[in-house]
Formats: C-alpha cells, structure tokens, sequence
C-alpha cells in the first residue's frame, strides 16, 4: 500500500474514532441524579397531546459501553492489522494464520502418509491400516465419477473388474493417475455414411459373439480394417497404448445396446481422465494407486 | 453542538448523515480502487474467451452463484478440499464477481479441471446420475439451447468499457464459435466451468 492512502486510512480511522468519542462526551448531560425527584427532572420543552418529553441523561450502562466499544477499537487497532500499513503489534496475517494451520496439520498427517510411500503396492494392499486410508482418499476424490464402489458408470469406467481400458499394472495406473487420460475415438458417421455405421456396429457385435446380421457384418469388416483396426486391432481386442478398448470383451463403457454402440461410432467418443499431479501429493496418488489396484485384484 | 441545532435543520442533518456513513467507505472501499493486490490480474490471466463468456452468463441466469461460492478462503479446511485460497488478481476483469455468500453446493472457485467435460455434462444433465445423493436441480434445457453469440461481441465492448483489456479482434472474432450454429449452452457452460481457477495450483 502506498504511503498516501496508508496516511488517508490512519486519518479517516482517526477522525472516526476521535469524532464518535467527542460526539458522546459534548452532548453527555450529568444534571440529573438517582435523587432527582419525580417531576422536577429537566423536560425538553417537545408536548405531543399534553405528553411532556423528559430531557435525561443517556443511562450509564449505555453511556459505559459506548465508552467500551471505543477503547476495545484502539485496543484492537494496536495489536492487528488495521491502519494502513501499520502491521499491529502482534504480527498477525490472515495468510500468516493460514500457513500455522497448514505446518501444524502437515506435521501430523505427513508422516500417516509418507510411512506408505516407499512400501510397494502389492504390499500396500495387504495392509488395512493403508487401505482405510486410501479408501478415504479414493471417496473424496475419484468416487464422483467412477462411485463409491468404483464400479463406474456410463462413460466412467469400472475399476473393480479385470478390464483395463490404459492397462492394469501398477505403473500403468499411477500414470493414469498422475498424467490423467484423454480418450480419443473419432466421429466416423462423416466418413462411413449410415449404412457403414450400421454395418460396422452389426460386426462389432459379431466379434463380441452377440446376435447380429451376418451380411451387413460381412460388409461392416472391411470398414472395420480401414477406421477401427489401426486402434481396436485387425481382431478388435483393442489397445492399451491408445486406450482403445477390448471390443470382443462384452464390456461397454458407453452403452452396449444397437442404439448407443451406432451413436458411438457415429459421433466418436472423448473420456477424459483428469490429471491429478498438480492437485495431490505423491504420497497421496502412491496410495490410490494401491485402492485402485486391490479392487481388481479382490474380484 | 447542541441536539437541536440538527434536529431543527432537516438540511445540515442530512449533509451530517452523509458525512458520517461515507467515512466507512471512505477507508474501507475506496483505498481498494488503487491497491495492486486487486487492480492487477495473476499471472496468465486472460479475458474469458467467447465461449466461457456466454457460458458465464448462463452460470448467472441459472443461478449458480446462489448456490455454489467462487471464494476458497485461507482456511485449511477450504484449502484441503479446493485447492489454492481465493485471491483478488483471478477476479480482476469480472464484472459482477460472483464470489456468492452461501454454499448449498461446493464450492466452484477452482472447479476447472477437475472433473472431465463428460462429467459435467452429465452432472447438468442430471445430477443424481453420478451424485446419487445430490440435491441439484437438472439443467436438461442447456442441451437443448442453442447460442446464437450474436450479442457477444456487444458484451465484449461492454466489459472492455470497464476495464477488461478484450482486443478488437477478440470483438470481431466474437461470433465465430458460434458459426456453424451447433453450440449449446451446456458447451459454453462447460468450457467456463473448466477454466475456473485453473491458474493457481496447490497440492493438497
């Protein structure tokens, strides 16, 4: 703050202060005593229908709290920031409180967290100490989208189940965790025309092993090779590079009804996994990684 | 002074009680307006583009600000669900801020980022469908809207009047977003949503 307006604070705070002060004191009446006798207290000459108005004194409990609130005001000014750049004497800081909360939690939850940094996943999953922790973890951050049993939801994959749309290797999982995962199946309706989306999505269902229109399936496998197969694979099984996902499994992400694997194809599909590497500590996304791998691993 | 002076003068009464009340503004607002704490922008902050923009406005219609804060405090409670404390430089070319003042909802001060696009338009679409036990109202209409931006460019100059440094060639490019008249609300709303806060980080 510039030294003016630190100087016009300090004023105006300063003529407020000094002026409610002068206020009370110039207008205080000391007249009338407890042994002012009834009638003979002094009136301020205002009649409203014969009723007389009493000019007395404001009472003393007020009169002492006003007095109060001024001295409790200075008081304060003194010790916490308030006049300008005058700091108070205390040295109190709203940030500065904020950094005591944070050093006194951080040494006493740290150290909960870093005793697991260094203990390998596969270890972690065996200990309940770790996993009530990391399943608290994984509630507050990660059960908004993929629920609180981790089973996913539509366009949320399921976490508790052996597929594993980047892979499900603990190096696999922390680097979903840390990078995130931007999916990236592209709008085909364009380029196939709705008959190929049709015929593409009847052998989609072929390789899955469902009911399906073996001539249309006949002509959705060559476009297949041409749009899909540079990402599903020649056979469909899918690829964790990419995160293209197993299309012969009978899971869905998206829905694996006519209607929704068609409008997939049509109009491509973009999950996205948000990175959490700027959002939570090392030590934090080590123990998520060892609750997201102990829910496929306790299937 | 005497009582009566003022109380017989109707005029000097009202030139004292304007004295009086000004003097809490007099410290406590006006300073503000030359303070660099709250006239200069973080680092990287930008003027919201044309789509975050309008999907500003339909925050503000909808009235999300009654529900949701844009204000973590430096609490660590807040700090340790939201990220980063508020600061007055992300808030500088808002016009109104909506810091809000009741949090029925969690607070949205450092949403962007945090969830992916699908997710919120899900969670708009209907919340209960990912939040089983949300008590969110379900914006289905912003699926079906579609933004025009033919009174974007108009909003631009309006902000650049009070202070928001949009470019004439961010006014003229204004509408080109919305060209190929396949822009939602709920597009815009997201891309607002997902830059909220984006440019502090803290660990947590």
């Amino acid at each position: 703050m510039s030294t003016f307006w630190s100087i016009w604070i300090i004023v105006f705070t300063a003529i407020t202060i000094v002026g409610c002060t002068w206020l009370l004191f110039a207008n205080r009446k000391v007249e009338v005593s407890d042994d002012t006798k009834e009638g003979e207290a002094p009136k301020t000459g205002h009649v409203y229908d014969g009723i007389e108005e009493y000019d007395n004194p404001l009472p003393g409990w007020w009169f002492k709290m006003f007095v109060g609130t001024v001295v409790f005001g200075v008081i304060y000014l003194v010790l916490y920031p308030g006049l300008g750049n005058f700091g108070g004497v205390l040295g109190w800081t709203q940030v500065g409180q904020w950094e005591e909360e944070v050093a006194e939690a951080e040494a006493k939850y740290a150290p909960l967290y870093e005793q697991y940094s260094e203990t390998p996943v596969e270890e972690l999953i065996a200990n309940p100490e770790a996993m009530k922790m990391s399943r608290r973890l994984f509630n507050n951050n990660c059960a908004v989208c993929h629920g609180s049993d981790g089973r996913g939801s539509y366009g949320f994959p399921n976490l508790a189940d052996s597929d594993w749309l980047y892979g499900g290797s603990v190096e696999d999982i922390k680097t979903t965790l840390v990078n995130g995962r931007q999916g990236a199946m592209p709008a085909l309706g364009g380029a196939l025309g709705e008959d190929g989306v049709d015929n593409v999505a009847e052998y989609v269902f072929k390789i899955s092993g469902r009911e399906h229109d073996a001539k249309k399936a006949e002509a959705g496998s060559q476009l297949f090779a041409t749009y899909c197969a540079a990402c599903h694979g020649a056979d469909g099984t899918g690829n964790k590079m990419l995160g293209a996902p197993n299309l012969t499994d009978g899971i869905w992400l998206y829905g694996g009804s006519p209607t929704l694997v068609r409008h997939t194809i049509r109009n491509g599909r973009n999950g996205n996994m948000p990175a959490q590497a700027d959002k939570l500590k090392a030590e934090k996304i080590h123990l998520l990684t060892a609750y997201v791998y102990s829910l496929s691993k306790n299937q | 002074m005497k009582h009566e002076i003022v109380e017989k003068n109707i005029g000097l009464m009202i030139v004292l009680i304007v004295v009086a009340i000004s003097f809490g503004g007099l410290t406590q607002i006006i300073p503000l307006f030359w303070q660099n704490q709250t006239t200069q922008p973080v680092e990287g902050l930008e003027p919201l583009g044309p789509l975050a923009l309008e999907g500003r406005d339909i925050y503000i219609r909808e009235g999300c600000h009654v529900c949701h804060t844009q204000m973590v405090r430096p609490l660590r409670a807040e700090t340790e669900r939201y990220g980063h404390y508020s600061v007055a430089g992300e808030h500088v070319y808002e016009h109104p801020f909506l810091w809000g003042s009741k949090r029925t909802g969690p607070d949205l001060a450092r949403v962007g980022g945090r969830y992916s696009d699908d997710w919120q338009r899900a969670h708009l679409y209907n919340p209960r469908d990912v939040v089983p036990e949300s008590n969110m109202p379900a914006f289905p209409w912003l699926f079906e809207n579609t933004l025009t931006g033919k009174d974007t460019a108009a909003k631009m100059k309006a902000l650049r009047t009070v202070g928001v440094p949009y470019s004439d060639e961010d006014i003229a490019n204004a509408a080109a977003p919305f060209a190929n008249g396949e822009v939602k609300e709920i597009d815009a709303l997201v891309v607002y949503l997902q830059q909220l806060g984006t440019l502090l980080t803290q660990k947590r």
